[in-house]
């Protein structure tokens, strides 16, 4: 059982009515995988972390966690699992300890044994006797890790984990993360933070309007963005003569007084010999990738979500 | 211990730690103390109920009595404030997929809300029993008890048929709070939970009340509020009993049936 995949959802699909949340979504989170669920606001993301959890039965396809489809074995399939939809909820009326104790409880016979370990893990233990009702928003959602880590997971599914947490508790919880997904545990991360994803994780998908319109290695999302440089001289005229002339240079332009163009790193080595040879001082060569904001916004932004596109060609047959 | 009990013992532990709880127990214990305060104060009765005449003869005709009274609405809505809030609170407040993410099962989960439930709604009915005996004794002594056959009952005897009223009281009483926890899992709303189990049970009431409703009025569950008159007949009437023993069985069963196949199913989105 160890040996099953993490995450593997095939076909996902959940309709409200008309409206269809999430459209025929594929997933696969490998072991060691620090996965980023990746989408705009109302994109389907917690209703397939839902899905995933076992929380709401899709309208069709069917997940397995490490192997065990949620809705057929139930809790079973959870073993292993762990994390929050939504941010974590707890009892207020209740201790940070006591919530911890009554989760203890509805998991297996060790997990009060680990109680104080965690709570010292996300720096509550000195407040744990406190009601959860007084805490603040960042203190829960440390809770909510407590929480999960009392199951001693080997897979941790987090929406949204640094939502409302300020810059320090964001920093906190990402080396949180970082470290977990060090010890070995496989995280899929949902987020709308860009950078937390790129410096979190290793894998990402991407969904729009119900749909996944990117999965794969966040490297090679990376890789498609175009190699732009941006070259500033002491001769613009000179300088774009010599840039036209040289092989390997495209989309050439002029943009606020510097050379703008796309470039193999080798052509672009070429290009600044031929500019030394030519009189022409650099003042300013900078790489310009995409970063993953413009590459997300690319893939999430347009005029015709997938999903519409989809329903239009259902439409029409 | 198994899994159902670890769930029952931390839904009573969360009830212990809520305020609705202590109002509901608050309201069955302060009801029969108000009942012998108000009748201590003033020289009439409730002469027209059952045990009514007799009420200042013994301590303990008072908890008869004020079980009469509170069959009405009273205890119907202390029930409601919990079999109606149980599940919709955790769907409201979004505890409910914490505790559905772990490691016990759906059905589990609801077992033990229901057994929770069950004990409530005991523990209010014998609160009620015992705070009213313990106050009117006090005030008029534990003497012989007048039956509805007219006879005298021993005070020893008397409390074991006021135990045993209680305890068949509590049948129909749970009836209504499978309504709750029915209304509580469908609606996921507790205001709207409680309010329709109120409404429940007045409408039975209603239907009671209502001319050309005698033949249905014996499987009405608002009659087995009345069954326990069957233990203050010389000889006992068992009859009544029986009747609500049964009755409210189906009572419970079918509203708790419905419940737990809907709490098995049921999507656990943000509400």
């Amino acid at each position: 059982m160890s040996d099953a995949i993490p995450v593997s959802a095939r076909g996902l699909v959940k309709r409200y009515g008309e409206i269809v949340a999430v459209d025929h979504v594929d997933l696969t989170v490998g072991a060691g995988d620090v996965f980023g669920y990746l989408g705009p606001n109302g994109a389907g993301k917690t209703t397939s972390l839902r899905m995933l959890l076992g929380l709401i039965r899709p309208t069709a396809g069917s997940v397995q966690l490490f192997g065990r489809d949620p809705l057929v074995e139930g809790a079973k399939a959870l073993e292993g699992v762990a994390g929050f939809v939504e941010g974590p909820r707890f009892y207020p009326y209740l201790s940070a300890r006591r919530n911890l104790r009554l989760l203890a409880d509805y998991d297996d016979r060790d997990a009060r044994s680990r109680i104080d370990q965690q709570l010292e893990l996300v720096d509550l233990h000195t407040r744990a006797n406190d009601r959860v009702g007084g805490y603040s928003h960042g203190m829960r959602q440390r809770l909510g890790i407590a929480a999960s880590l009392l199951r001693a997971p080997r897979l941790l599914l987090l929406d949204e984990p640094t939502t409302g947490l300020d810059p320090a508790g964001m920093r906190d919880m990402r080396a949180l993360v970082k470290r977990l997904a060090e010890e070995g545990i496989t995280v899929l991360l949902s987020s709308h933070l860009l950078s937390e994803v790129e410096e979190l994780c290793n894998r990402v998908a991407i969904i729009r309007s119900g749909r996944i319109v990117y999965a794969g290695e966040l490297s090679e999302l990376m890789a498609t963005a175009s190699d732009g440089f941006r070259l500033s001289c002491t001769d613009l005229e000179r300088g774009r003569a010599v840039s036209l002339a040289q092989s390997g240079i495209r989309d050439l332009r002029v943009e606020n007084g510097a050379l703008c163009f796309s470039a193999d790193a080798s052509d672009v080595a070429e290009l600044t010999i031929a500019l030394g040879e030519a009189q022409v001082g650099i003042t300013a060569l900078v790489p310009e990738k995409a970063t993953l904001e413009e590459l997300f916004l690319g893939l999430t932004e347009g005029d015709t979500p997938p999903a519409t596109e989809s329903a239009l060609a259902e439409a029409a047959a | 211990m198994s899994a159902i009990a670890k769930v029952y013992k931390w839904e009573l532990l969360k009830l212990t730690a809520q305020k609705r709880t202590y109002l509901g127990v608050g309201a069955a214990i302060l009801v029969p103390i108000a009942f012998v305060v108000a009748l201590s104060l003033q020289k009439g009765g409730p002469n027209d109920i059952p045990l009514g005449r007799n009420i200042r003869d013994t301590g303990l005709a008072t908890p008869f009595v004020v079980l009469f009274f509170m069959s009405f609405w009273a205890f119907p809505l202390i029930t409601a404030l919990v079999a109606g809030d149980i599940v919709a609170s955790e769907s409201h407040n979004g505890t409910l997929k914490t505790i559905l993410t772990r490691s016990r099962e759906r059905g589990q989960v609801f077992a033990g809300k229901a057994l929770a439930v069950v004990t409530y709604t005991a523990v209010v009915v014998f609160a009620m029993g015992t705070v009213g005996l313990v106050a009117a004794s006090i005030k008029w002594g534990i003497k012989p008890l007048t039956s509805l056959s007219g006879t005298k009952i021993a005070p020893g005897h008397g409390v074991g048929l006021l135990v045993a009223s209680l305890a068949v009281y509590v049948l129909p009483l749970v009836g209504i709070a499978s309504v709750g926890l029915l209304l509580s899992t469908v609606t996921r709303n507790s205001a709207a939970s409680v309010v329709g189990t109120l409404m429940f049970a007045l409408l039975m009431q209603l239907l009671g009340a209502l001319p050309g409703t005698e033949p249905i009025r014996p499987y009405l569950l608002s009659t087995q509020f009345s069954a326990w008159h069957g233990f203050l007949r010389t000889p006992a009437d068992w009859t009544p009993v029986i009747r609500a023993i049964w009755l409210s069985f189906l009572y419970i069963a079918a509203p708790l049936l419905g419940a737990y196949l809907v709490f098995l199913r049921r999507d656990v989105a943000g509400e």
